[in-house]
């Protein structure tokens, strides 16, 4: 009973919005496909206007097969004066200009801060042009990549005297990273980050990744129609398709294709599933390619530029975060850290790990959805106990479901105001 | 002349076909055993969109390549110069024209296909947009509310019962067919037959027409080489293009 008042005593503070909140969808799987409907989003302009620049190569013997990818881009736009920058890191397999990064950086610019857009250290790009590993997934590496190519970016962009304040914010793996670099930030401060916002984060790596990987029970028939699943999907991509959008396979754009037009609710979990395989499949290629580990790609064969992929490409969308995560990033793993075991070092990859510097900084706040769908039950429970007031829960949205919905995108910009 | 030239096309294709293999670099062979392969994860008996059968994949990979070096270094400055100094009502009429003059391809097209209602709908398109839009640069006929249609020679040889052949990449239109590639081609050469506007002869209509036509066909396209974020997306790029063509063949 007395562990009950206590528990009730702590989740009081944070703001949870009750019967006033006004964003729609209640299902959170079809929250997470659908977003936000188009009446409802927070007015943005047309055009971001970002200006598009790719940092110089890093290192020699990048694999040749992918020399489109040796040189990671990112996108900024300055104000004209004096202003706050907000660096926006991606969420899984997200680039810096596309998805749903697109909006934030319209919106924090509308603000009036200046904007930069990092790409997700899971996108296959930073995977090949800027891991120093070239295995993403460990926060700490992860941390210290980002946190130097937000340095390089700063030094080519210049213009030092206009930018009055560091912050940063980041949504979904995207919050997880900016949890870490704020983290290293707070012990190196390079930037001593002003504020830093983290937007639907998962709570540990580990589980959140199960967790994608089991929607794909979900596919109807079971898993073992994968293939007809697969090509519904890619249908539907194809249909959506129009010769003005660009096309990319990331969550957000497989969501975008699936938008008006969604499959039933018993089948939204595998969709979800199957939209992350996209990144998925497309980082761990990718690090196989780096690392020469031997994963998807014998170790002993080299690709050119021409050889066909499509083989792997079979297998890679085959395989899930928890096999690149026991058979592949552990193993690879293990022998730096000897005095870990398989499960310490998967719970090295949460916010758990750091729990003693997240409740202590005043700088950092989260925004939660009680229903987010990447979250374990419960899970959602460590943001008040641990922000305390600094963490705010939406009682709907799914995962990132409601980032554009109008009260969200102006408490997110309200936040760093 | 003209043989000539197709001889050493046809010799260029064939050197480019040879040249480009699509099988890895084994280093101290037989290749070792990934932790995960296809042999344990996919079941055979389904289509899968990571693998086409596409038998021209060295030469298809090799202009991909090409034409995002052709997109990188000529077409999207030039389109950066284009909506720099052309404002966005300009393009759009320049844009209606185009799409204006092309309905001849499409109506003949229709005619070909056996479809004379939509014709119609396209002719009476076309009347309105060249007179009331001045030459097509002022859609009037969307307006009005009057269907659009576009189809070109490879939907008409859809139409007749052709499958569309090997997958093929053409040098700066990208994606397409060997059956599309073929249709592009007679499409081409029937306009250039017809020569609506009079090019032949009068190098300054040319000077404006070709740059322009160049720029608006890119600038339509918002598909960028490389930047699905995907090291799979000539595979599934492939798939997509593939099926959309088969999609408009029915449409």
């Amino acid at each position: 009973m007395r562990l009950l008042i206590m528990a009730l005593l702590l989740a009081a503070p944070p703001l949870v919005l009750g019967a006033e909140y006004g964003y729609p969808i209640k299902n959170p799987f079809m929250a997470t496909v659908v977003g936000t409907p188009e009446p409802l989003r927070a007015p943005l302009p047309d055009k971001a206007k970002l200006t598009i620049k790719s940092l110089p190569v890093r290192q020699e013997g990048l694999p040749p097969a992918m020399w489109y990818s040796h040189r990671l881009q990112y996108s900024y736009r300055l104000q004209k004066g004096s202003a706050p920058l907000i660096f926006l890191i991606a969420g899984t397999g997200g680039f810096h200009d596309t998805g749903k990064n697109l909006p934030l950086l319209k919106a924090f610019y509308q603000a009036g801060f200046h904007v930069v857009g990092i790409t997700s250290p899971t996108h296959s790009q930073f995977v090949i042009a800027a891991s120093t590993t070239g295995l993403p997934g460990n926060m700490r590496d992860d941390a210290e990549d980002i946190y130097r190519v937000m340095q390089e970016i700063m030094a080519e962009i210049g213009h030092k005297d206009r930018i009055s304040g560091y912050n940063m914010a980041g949504y979904s793996l995207g919050a997880m990273n900016s949890a870490f670099v704020a983290e290293l930030d707070s012990r190196q401060k390079v930037f001593n980050f002003d504020k830093v916002l983290l937007i639907n984060p998962p709570v540990s790596v580990y589980s959140s990744i199960s967790k994608l990987d089991r929607m794909l029970q979900n596919i109807p028939g079971g898993v073992d129609n994968f293939n007809l699943f697969l090509n519904r999907v890619v249908n539907q991509i194809t249909r959506a398709y129009k010769k003005s959008s660009t096309v990319e396979f990331s969550p957000e754009l497989v969501f975008e294709a699936f938008k008006d037009n969604p499959p039933t609710t018993e089948e939204l979990g595998a969709l979800i599933g199957i939209a992350f395989r996209f990144s998925s499949s497309s980082m761990i290629f990718a690090s196989d390619m780096r690392t020469n580990f031997g994963f998807i790609k014998p170790s002993n064969v080299r690709f050119t530029k021409n050889t066909s992929l499509g083989p792997y490409g079979q297998v890679s969308v085959r395989v899930g975060f928890t096999d690149y995560y026991h058979e592949y990033f552990w193993p690879y793993y293990e022998p730096q850290f000897p005095n870990e075991t398989r499960s310490s070092f998967a719970e090295m990859q949460s916010l758990y790990s750091i729990e003693d510097y997240l409740a202590n900084t005043s700088k950092i706040a989260v925004f939660g959805n009680q229903d987010d769908v990447i979250l374990e039950s419960g899970e959602i429970d460590f943001f008040p106990r641990v922000f305390g007031d600094r963490a705010t829960i939406f009682p709907y949205g799914g995962h990132l479901g409601n980032l554009e919905y109008y009260e969200n995108m102006a408490m997110i910009v309200g936040y760093f105001k | 002349m003209m043989n000539r030239h197709l001889m050493s096309l046809a010799l260029l294709l064939a050197v480019m076909v040879s040249g480009c293999s699509t099988k890895p670099i084994v280093i101290n062979p037989p290749p070792e055993e990934p932790v995960f392969t296809s042999e344990r994860l996919v079941s055979g008996d389904v289509e899968d969109p990571y693998v086409v059968h596409d038998p021209l994949e060295g030469f298809n990979r090799t202009v991909y390549r090409f034409n995002y070096h052709a997109d990188h270094w000529v077409l999207n400055p030039a389109l950066k110069v284009y909506r720099f100094i052309v404002p966005s009502p300009l393009r759009a009429g320049v844009s209606n024209f185009f799409k204006n003059l092309f309905g001849i391809r499409t109506f003949t097209n229709q005619l070909l296909q056996g479809r004379p209602v939509r014709a119609l709908a396209t002719s009476g398109r076309f009347a309105l947009n060249t007179t009331l839009g001045l030459a097509g640069v002022f859609d009037v006929a969307t307006h009005a509310g009057m269907p659009y249609y576009r189809e070109d020679f490879g939907q008409t040889l859809g139409v007749w019962g052709f499958g569309p052949g090997w997958y093929l990449v053409l040098p700066i239109l990208g994606p397409s067919s060997v059956r599309d590639g073929i249709g592009t081609g007679v499409d081409a050469a029937f306009m250039s037959w017809l020569d609506p506007l009079g090019l032949d002869g009068h190098p300054q209509r040319q000077y404006a027409y070709y740059p322009l036509y160049v720029l608006d066909t890119r600038g339509s396209v918002a598909f960028q080489y490389y930047a699905t974020g995907s090291p799979f997306e000539y595979e599934l790029v492939r798939r997509l293009m593939l099926t959309i063509r088969q999609i408009e063949v029915e449409k």
